[in-house]
């Protein structure tokens, strides 16, 4: 990769590996080598189980964790060496939001703002700025532990573009928050995505990476497995629909696959609960199976999700 | 392309504007407790059981207060220091996860390390300074080299906070920091020299006592605020809790980057 190329890139990593010391003796490899780069500008997302190695790789971004081997580079410079010119011109939004809860919602953005060396009045001006962005004008008095989680959410947010960050690094964003909660933050970052600011953010919700993310690498046991758009992967790895067929469950509980499914040229994938029938066309399946004697208690079509990717690439569901 | 290899400390002053920003809303009712309780000392001891005194001749003071109230000067400080080290070092850096959200912005562990031990300081050098104000209206201050007495606490509780800052970053939990306060930092303060001198002490415990922090702090606060302190002995101790200080603050510099950057 010419350096020229690369220096112009917010993210690149190739042959990336975290160890963690363990008292065992041989390391906890939480970062198996792997490769991806972000362009400018693009909504880039981690996806992946709990342990996957997306926060392990997060912290590396960031310039907290220094990297075991391989190379990164950030915004064009080495994390290691040179973490506080990175992190000047990137925003963080870790998973705990870590906001100051013996401050104010406003001085939050205003303490945090001078860190970067703002003025105070420059501070204030954009503290002003972020409460609008954040909805959170009216309660900028209040401290912050009254505020709910989706307000912490959107504040730790809001703190993190108090420097106009290039380069906007999210840990697990909507975890934790209800759905009104999580559409209304998906509303913001879309709004950061117009204004050309660059994502990366870690997901275990296949649904919030299919939302946001431009392109995404899937991540499981610190590898990389799997990467592209949504719609890429889900063609490269699945059908375009997915027949899920629910049968009377068996009485130890196990996974059921009952006779005369097989054969008959569909991938399928049992699941404890259902049975998951891959086909491009779920209707004409279901009547397939049905002309065949296969009488299941309930149905459903739909489009495949990256979930199913995930299961194909894996043979795990995500929150397994 | 510029690359940082020196310890950036332009953050430091962020950092303290930080706290102080945090402090205005809590700074008086701590302020009352922190000075209160070396004034009870100086009641309850240097007048009330210094009364019962009539010799003081082996003390080098003119009166038992005189003796005791400039040595709790620094007897008070290390209890101070040693309580904002243990509890709010494993708070911020555990329980509310404030040093991790400072090390997203330029700041780096160095100047968050210097900035916290500074902080620490800032905080016993204010109750120092309100103490010293009390012990001159009691008529125990005789020297205006006593006015150099809070950056003498400064520099006490820089040498207590490094090295229990660097304890605690390291803990998971608070079970070891009420035997450090209670069978730690109480009987070094008990056996400093602040009450009696330590020549009464059998020569062992004399000479480990010697080698903490707070018996030079003893003794450079009462040297000052008596004005009978030579320049060799004052910067000795002055050295030598540096050296605590210094030592502490690398100690301090490893467990939080293992701590907060592993």
């Amino acid at each position: 990769m010419s350096s020229v190329a690369s220096a112009t890139l917010p993210v690149v990593a190739n042959n990336l590996t975290k160890h963690f010391p363990t008292s065992g003796g041989a390391p906890f490899v939480a970062v198996d080598g792997i490769d991806f780069q972000i362009e400018p500008g693009e909504t880039f997302s981690l996806l992946g189980p709990n342990g996957a190695g997306k926060s392990s790789t997060m912290k590396m971004v960031s310039t907290v964790s220094p990297i075991t081997s391989g190379s990164l580079r950030v915004l064009g410079l080495d994390p290691v060496a040179d973490g506080p010119n990175i992190r000047r011109r990137m925003g963080v939004v870790p998973q705990e939001d870590l906001l100051d809860a013996e401050l104010t919602v406003v001085e939050n953005l205003v303490i945090y703002a001078r860190y970067f060396g703002l003025s105070w009045a420059a501070a204030r001006a954009k503290a002003v700025e972020l409460l609008d962005f954040a909805q959170l004008t009216e309660r900028r008095d209040d401290k912050v532990d009254p505020l709910s989680g989706g307000m912490k959410r959107r504040l730790t947010i809001a703190r993190s573009l108090v420097n106009d960050p290039e380069l906007v690094l999210l840990d697990e964003p909507t975890t934790g928050l209800d759905p009104q909660a999580r559409h209304l933050l998906w509303e913001r970052l879309y709004r950061l995505k117009e204004q050309g600011v660059t994502l990366l953010l870690t997901t275990h919700y296949m649904d919030e990476a299919e939302q946001l993310a431009d392109r995404l690498v899937i991540m499981d046991g610190g590898r990389i497995v799997g990467e592209g758009s949504p719609s890429e992967l889900i063609a490269r790895h699945v059908t375009r629909e997915v027949l899920e067929l629910r049968f009377p469950s068996a009485a130890d509980g196990s996974r059921q696959r009952p006779d005369g499914l097989d054969g008959h040229g569909f991938r399928i994938e049992s699941l404890p609960d259902r049975v998951l029938v891959y086909t491009d066309d779920g209707e004409a399946a279901l009547t397939h199976f049905a002309d065949r004697g296969v009488h299941p208690s309930g149905s459903l079509i739909r489009r495949s999700t990256l979930e199913d990717v995930f299961l194909a690439v894996t043979g795990r569901t995500l929150n397994e | 392309m510029t690359v940082t290899t020196t310890p950036n400390l332009g953050g430091v002053r962020h950092f303290l504007e930080h706290q102080f920003v945090r402090y205005r809303r809590t700074w008086s009712s701590t302020l009352i407790t922190s000075v209160l309780f070396p004034v009870f000392f100086l009641l309850a001891v240097g007048f009330g059981l210094g009364s019962q005194i009539d010799d003081t001749s082996s003390l080098g003071t003119s009166d038992y207060a005189s003796f005791i109230g400039p040595g709790v000067l620094a007897g008070v400080a290390t209890l101070q220091a040693g309580g904002l080290s243990l509890w709010p070092t494993l708070g911020a850096i555990k329980w509310q996860g404030d040093y991790q959200a400072a090390l997203s912005t330029p700041l780096t562990t160095a100047a968050l390390v210097v900035g916290h031990i500074t902080w620490i300081g800032f905080r016993v050098t204010v109750s120092a300074t309100v103490y010293l104000a009390v012990l001159a209206a009691f008529g125990v201050v005789a020297s205006w080299w006593a006015l150099l007495a809070p950056f003498a606490a400064f520099l006490v509780a820089a040498a207590v906070a490094g090295p229990l800052s660097a304890w605690s970053a390291a803990q998971e939990g608070d079970d070891t920091f009420g035997p450090i306060s209670r069978l730690g930092l109480t009987p070094l303060f008990l056996f400093s020299g602040a009450f009696f001198p330590l020549a009464q002490l059998p020569d062992v415990v004399a000479w480990v006592s010697m080698v903490f922090p707070v018996w030079h702090g003893v003794e450079l606060t009462r040297g000052l605020i008596n004005g009978t302190i030579g320049a060799a002995p004052a910067a000795g101790h002055a050295l030598a809790l540096l050296a605590w200080a210094t030592i502490g603050a690398a100690l301090s510099l490893r467990s939080f980057t293992r701590r907060l950057a592993a």
